[in-house]
């Protein structure tokens, strides 16, 4: 008896560890190869400048309050509030211990686009390496570049305040295997190369979707409504629908580049909320990005 | 108390209670005056856009209304009427810094009229500077409901 009873408790012992090794395989850090950062050449700083931009990175990063050239000190110390709990923002300057200044091209470009941080741990999702995703390694490559220019900061943030079981890092790898991707958020039959750049911009570095696009109570996007708007995940009010079938129906893609750029609706509204530091970040972009990501957003289905 | 007296009291009365009636909400009085603000931005902004040529009366008519509504605006947020508005919950708890923002768009209204935006290049100036007014309150103050 006592044989039998050891081997079914080895049995179970065995289908523990199996069931454990399959979670962990399905859920560990999963950076990319070294290969994709390999080779990138010197960085494009005019590029890498475009790109911090359109990534919006100084909304999050700058400290609180930070205008004009003061954004560019990526000191982090921001709180982000959300239904889990209060995320810290960190300090990506320049600066090598507080900072990410002596981080290798594939730890910042994992950070990135697999959101694996620099000891091969998960990052949480409130750093939108879901959408970073899509970027290109080059674009990557561009913006670490740049970012190195800009000035150090020794400011350290707070560890972020997170109830249980959101605190659990591990946890994060399980909600990569639900809602982690680097595919097209919408397929777009006939789009021409205006509108994948729009694709690109939107979708990839200027993570609009995390805002635009409602979520689970997982805190996943429910693509199937993509840029729909919904309640603000950062509290009160609600962010709204940009596809065709919102209320930007009326705008023409001229309406759309103006209001990137001086930050007016068509009928002299004007931008507010979290979107007013966006709209400042994007008329840094070239126009012709700007009309890329206005003719994208026409052509996304309405919802 | 006499007749009169009586017709009198209830006219007042009655008078009084239309008025009442009449008073607009907080909330539709403050949407009226952004309102009205929101078209004299847009008046300058057609001028700024070369959709409607340079005309000087319009735009010290739009900058003296921008004035005198924002002076006026700050007022019209009493205790309790927060709800059924865009008004953020920021107005009450930071309302020195809500009023010191309606002041700024005051006072770069009033430069502006001191020295009125002479042509198309100038009104497209002004709008910036009051655009930046705009959207840094409306980043705080505004919430869409």
């Amino acid at each position: 008896m006592a044989s039998k009873s050891s081997k079914i408790l080895a049995g179970l012992v065995v289908l523990a560890g199996v069931g454990a090794a399959t979670a962990w395989a399905l859920t560990k850090p999963s950076p990319r190869p070294d290969a994709d950062w390999a080779n990138l050449g010197t960085p494009d700083l005019v590029k890498g400048e475009q790109v911090i931009w359109a990534g919006g990175c100084v909304s999050c990063h700058a400290a609180t309050g930070a205008t004009g050239e003061a954004v560019k000190v990526l000191s982090g110390g921001r709180a982000l509030p959300s239904p889990f709990g209060t995320f810290h923002i960190p300090n990506i300057s320049s600066d090598p211990h507080a900072g990410i200044g002596s981080w290798t091209l594939a730890q910042f470009g994992n950070a990135m686009t697999r959101g694996v941080g620099p000891e091969g741990e998960h990052l949480y999702p409130s750093f939108p390496y879901g959408s970073y995703a899509r970027m290109t390694p080059a674009d990557v490559n561009n913006l670490f570049g740049y970012i190195k220019t800009l000035p150090a900061s020794s400011n350290v943030a707070p560890p972020h305040e997170l109830g249980f079981p959101f605190n659990i890092r591990l946890a994060v790898g399980g909600w990569k295997l639900l809602y982690f991707n680097d595919k097209p958020r919408v397929q777009l039959a006939n789009a021409d190369d205006k509108v994948k750049r729009g694709q690109y911009l939107v979708e990839g570095p200027g993570h609009c979707g995390e805002c635009h696009t409602p979520r689970d109570a997982l805190g996943g996007l429910k693509t199937n409504l993509w840029l729909a708007g919904g309640p603000n995940p950062e509290g009160k009010g609600s962010i709204p629908n940009i596809t065709p079938g919102g209320k930007v129906k009326d705008w023409s893609e001229a309406d759309m580049v103006n209001y990137f750029q001086t930050g007016f609706t068509p009928d002299f509204d004007s931008v507010g909320g979290q979107m007013a530091e966006v709209q400042q970040n994007l008329a840094h972009l070239p126009q012709a990005d700007l009309e890329a990501i206005s003719a994208y957003l026409k052509a996304v289905p309405a919802r | 108390m006499n007749f009169k007296t009586i017709a009198m009291a209830t006219t007042v009365l009655c008078l009084g209670f239309s008025a009442v009636t009449a008073q607009e909400t907080p909330q539709a009085k403050r949407e009226q005056m952004m309102k009205q603000i929101g078209g004299s931005v847009g008046a300058l902004g057609a001028i700024a856009k070369g959709d409607k040529p340079y005309d000087a009366a319009t735009v010290e008519k739009s900058l003296t209304t921008i004035s005198t509504n924002i002076k006026a605006f700050p007022d019209q947020f009493p205790e309790g009427s927060e709800g059924n508005s865009e008004a953020a919950p920021a107005i009450w708890q930071n309302n020195a810094d809500f009023r010191a923002k309606a002041a700024k768009l005051g006072n770069d209204a009033d430069t502006l009229l001191a020295s009125l935006p002479a042509d198309q290049a100038a009104v497209q100036k002004a709008v910036q500077t009051l655009g930046a007014d705009c959207s840094s309150c409306h980043q705080t103050y505004r919430m869409k409901k």
